[in-house]
């Protein structure tokens, strides 16, 4: 059974429609990346599989239980944790306290604040620093410890890699071994194909807010990616 | 020693400034809510405090075991029944909520209570003062009211700054939606606000009730200082609200003393020069 | 991209001619009101138009310009007090000094926006809220005017409005029409103009319109000092007509603001139309429900606040999405050159 799945799923803002009927799942211990260009959809669909976008029930089901209408606060305490694109980090908290509030839903598991410490070991110095004084990439990595507090099994990436120096990104991708090992089965949004293709077992890739494209990144021919993420017919 | 003891007094008013600042600085903090019917609610709670002190013929202090835990879910029901329903990026909606509710807390008052004035007998408090050298007493009653401004902005700086709820609240000030997605209702953390600025109305009312005479009218005026209070302090600054009310108070009473039936009018003056000299306040917040 | 030839932009539609003729017929009939109506109802009419006046600036301010003020009656007192100064002070014939009292709350406001305009959003609300109360304040301590107890027109002052006393209210009554007619036709006229266009930028954008090259300081400036000035005038002509004034009724914060900011809410606010359909509303609800005094306040409150929570869009925003009625129609919509708007049916 899918750890996730969803049928046909749509949103909107207002009367604009963002996405046209998604089928998407992914199992335990899997990594999915989703892949494609900019207004693709791909944010929208983490946000609506995280409840800031309500949805019909049983247009997403997670552990086989319709949660697709349920609040943004009800569903991470179900296990789906966000790291949201911008990293959106509180500016009026210290790296401890946004780390801290990642475990407000109170989910029992096995990350706490040494852990994630032991995971970035940077952030032990700059425990009491306002979170917003870091720089990009350390702010990356305190989103991502703030959504392990609360002990996801799935675990949602938006854009990590966005706007950082590729040692950093490196870095990043590094922590998502202990990450998976710990259990947590992780979705990456990534605008970037090859860090999509070289994380994960499967590959969804949006346009339009469709999917265009699905399978194991090795079975990808160059052309069809293109084709799904351009939109364009033929090689060039 | 005239002038001295002015300006004590001013000092000890702006302690009752500071209480009816700090809710409206708190909901601002948190939801970015100026609540018109803030004036209109401490009124209500002087007179809440009247109905249960001639009802039950209870000490108003007394009275606050009632009042304040009633004000506490008048607010919680009244944010999360009607005012989570005006916020948004359009500011019109919680402004005229808020302003058709000021005018229908007044009016209701007015209904039930009449226009008569009213005042919360304090007793001995009322009279009893200490003498700090010749020539120089502070009343009981003011430095009470003082010390507990002193000791709700210390105990919300505390909730605010060391605890997990305090983190929810700058949390979700910061970016309700990123706070949902940490599992945070940012509707009961608004409702929560409300309550606990609500509460401390319900202090500074029975306060005002005891010091001087209300009626159903003077809540604008209330609110007016509440306000200018948190604009001389600074938005956001919980401290720099006592400083403000303390500067509000101190202007009238010395404002007063020079022009005399002018304390009104030099503290609104004082406000507008400070606005002109220092617009964000005395102690802005650093992240605004 | 289809060849901008295809298009014309206009603004005007067919219910707007239609309505048009409505409004007209309204101006008629209450114009006409001394041909069919006694003393009392010239006085109503003259209210009501003062209320249509009063609110249309207000609408102008909150509803176009993002300026939500609840610091108006400081120049409707401004402009009372204005025409008492002017016409026993420096003896100015007091249809004259209607003008001069536009002039002078003109004339305060712009001392009265700088300070108020270093405020935002709501704090700026009640920041000219504190502003009027320093005006009533102030007022209040000129004893030469009577301070807090204020002062009436001398008769002489009366006698020069016109001999008899019918005459005067004629007169009172004439200028009190048009000013609700002039204050709609400004508004509208504003609207249509370049700063129309300006003011919907800023209320919905003020990072963006300024990048547009807006003035937003400026325009804001313009659109308040505006409403200040229309807003003392109605102020001279209610004493005009009341004789009478003092700074408690005359900076009354219920009276000038409230009763104004119920009488958009509850027609429409950021639509000409509202406040027309408000201040209708307004006096029927006051005609059936004044006697229960305060019970009548609250149920006003209670309509605006269900309104607001409701229907933000007002008594008449409803009406317009039911039935696609603009009488004022100040969008500029794009048309096929020989056909409807693109996409409509």
């Amino acid at each position: 059974m899918s750890l996730l799945e969803t049928s046909g799923l749509t949103a909107f803002y207002g009367d604009f429609q963002a996405l046209f009927g998604i089928d998407f799942a992914i199992a335990e211990g899997e990594t999915v990346a989703i892949i494609g260009s900019n207004g693709a959809g791909k944010s929208t669909f983490l946000r609506s599989l995280t409840g800031l976008l309500a949805n019909a029930a049983e247009a997403i089901r997670f552990n086989g239980q319709p949660i697709g209408d349920l609040p943004a606060n009800r569903i991470v305490g179900l296990g789906i944790a966000m790291v949201p694109e911008g990293r959106k980090l509180f500016p009026s908290l210290t790296v401890e306290e946004n780390l801290k509030i990642g475990a407000y839903s109170g989910r029992e598991g096995g990350w706490s604040v040494d852990r994630i410490l032991d995971l970035f070991p940077f952030m032990q110095e700059r425990r009491r620093t306002p979170a917003t004084a870091l720089s990009g990439g350390q702010q990356q990595m305190v989103a991502i410890g703030r959504a392990l507090m609360s002990n996801p099994e799935l675990l949602l990436c938006d854009e990590i890699s966005l706007g950082l120096a590729p040692t950093i990104i490196k870095d990043i991708y590094d922590a998502l071994p202990a990450i998976q090992e710990a259990g947590t089965t992780v979705v990456v949004v990534e605008q970037d194909i090859q860090q999509a293709m070289a994380v994960s077992d499967r590959v969804y890739c949006f346009m339009e807010g469709r999917v265009t494209l699905e399978g194991p990144p090795d079975e990808l021919s160059h052309d069809a990616i293109r084709e799904a993420y351009f939109g364009l017919k033929g090689a060039a | 020693m005239d002038w001295v003891n002015a300006v004590i007094q001013g000092v000890l008013v702006g302690g009752l400034y500071a209480l009816f600042a700090t809710g409206l600085s708190l909901i601002f903090g948190v939801m970015r809510l100026v609540n018109i019917a803030h004036g209109d609610l401490i009124v209500l709670s002087s007179f809440l405090g009247l109905a249960i002190v001639s009802g039950f013929g209870l000490h108003p202090l007394v009275c606050l075991l009632i009042v304040v835990p009633l004000m506490f879910a008048i607010g919680y029901a009244l944010q999360r029944g009607v005012l989570n329903f005006t916020l948004g990026p359009d500011i019109l909606p919680p402004l005229l909520v808020t302003f058709g509710l000021s005018i229908i807390i007044q009016n209701a008052l007015l209904e039930i209570f009449s226009a008569d004035s009213q005042k919360l007998p304090a007793g001995a408090l009322q009279t009893a003062s200490l003498q700090i050298v010749e020539g120089l007493a502070v009343g009981v009653f003011p430095m009470i009211v003082f010390a507990c401004a002193i000791a709700v902005i210390a105990g919300l700086q505390f909730l605010f700054y060391r605890t997990a709820l305090g983190s929810a609240f700058r949390a979700t000030s910061d970016d309700a939606d990123t706070a949902r997605l940490m599992g945070i209702d940012n509707r009961h953390i608004f409702a929560l606000a409300m309550a606990i600025s609500l509460a401390v109305v319900a202090l500074a009312g029975v306060f005002l009730g005891m010091r001087t005479s209300f009626d159903p009218s003077i809540g604008p005026g209330r609110l007016i200082y509440a306000f200018e209070a948190v604009i001389i302090g600074g938005l956001g600054s919980l401290w720099g609200t006592l400083a403000g009310g303390i500067i509000l108070g101190v202007s009238q009473i010395v404002g007063g003393k020079l022009f005399p039936g002018a304390d009104q009018l030099a503290g609104h003056v004082v406000f507008l020069i400070l606005l002109v000299v220092r617009p964000r306040g005395l102690f802005p917040r650093a992240v605004d | 991209m289809a060849d901008t030839a295809q298009y014309r932009v206009a603004t005007a539609t067919r219910t707007s001619r239609v309505g048009l003729l409505v409004l007209l017929a309204g101006v008629v009939f209450l114009a006409t009101t001394p041909w069919w109506g006694g003393r009392a109802e010239m006085r109503l009419v003259v209210e009501f138009c003062y209320f249509l006046a009063l609110a249309q600036m207000w609408n102008l301010l909150a509803g176009y310009a993002g300026l939500v003020s609840v610091g108006q009656q400081a120049f409707v007192g401004l402009g009372g007090y204005a025409l008492f100064v002017f016409s026993i002070w420096l003896g100015v014939h007091p249809l004259l000094a209607l003008p001069l009292a536009a002039v002078a709350a003109a004339l305060f406001a712009i001392p009265t926006a700088l300070i108020v305009f270093r405020l935002r959003g709501a704090y700026f609300a009640i920041g000219t809220w504190v502003t009027a109360e320093v005006y009533r304040l102030s007022f209040a301590q000129v004893s030469d005017l009577g301070g807090g107890s204020g002062m009436s027109l001398p008769i002489g002052v009366i006698k020069a409005v016109a001999g008899s006393r019918s005459e005067r209210e004629l007169v009172v009554f004439a200028i009190g029409v048009a000013v609700a007619v002039a204050s709609t036709g400004i508004v509208y006229w504003m609207l249509r103009s370049r700063y129309g266009l300006g003011l919907t930028a800023i209320r919905d954008s003020e990072a963006a319109s300024e990048s547009l090259g807006v003035n937003n300081f400026r325009t804001k400036l313009y659109v308040y000092v505006l409403a200040a000035s229309i807003t003392g005038f109605i102020g001279a002509l209610i004493y005009l007509q009341k004789f009478r004034i003092a700074p408690d009724a005359a900076f009354s914060l219920i009276d000038w603001t409230a009763y104004v900011i119920f009488i958009v809410v509850i027609g429409g606010i950021g639509r000409i139309e509202g406040p027309i359909v408000g201040t209708i509303v307004f006096f029927i609800l006051r005609e059936f429900l004044a006697d229960l005094g305060s019970w009548y306040l609250m149920i006003l409150g209670l309509v605006a606040v269900v309104i607001m929570l409701r229907a933000p869009q007002g008594i008449w925003g409803l009406l317009a999405a039911r039935f696609d009625l603009h009488f004022f129609p100040v969008q500029r919509r794009l048309y096929l050159r020989d056909g409807g708007p693109p996409g409509s049916p």
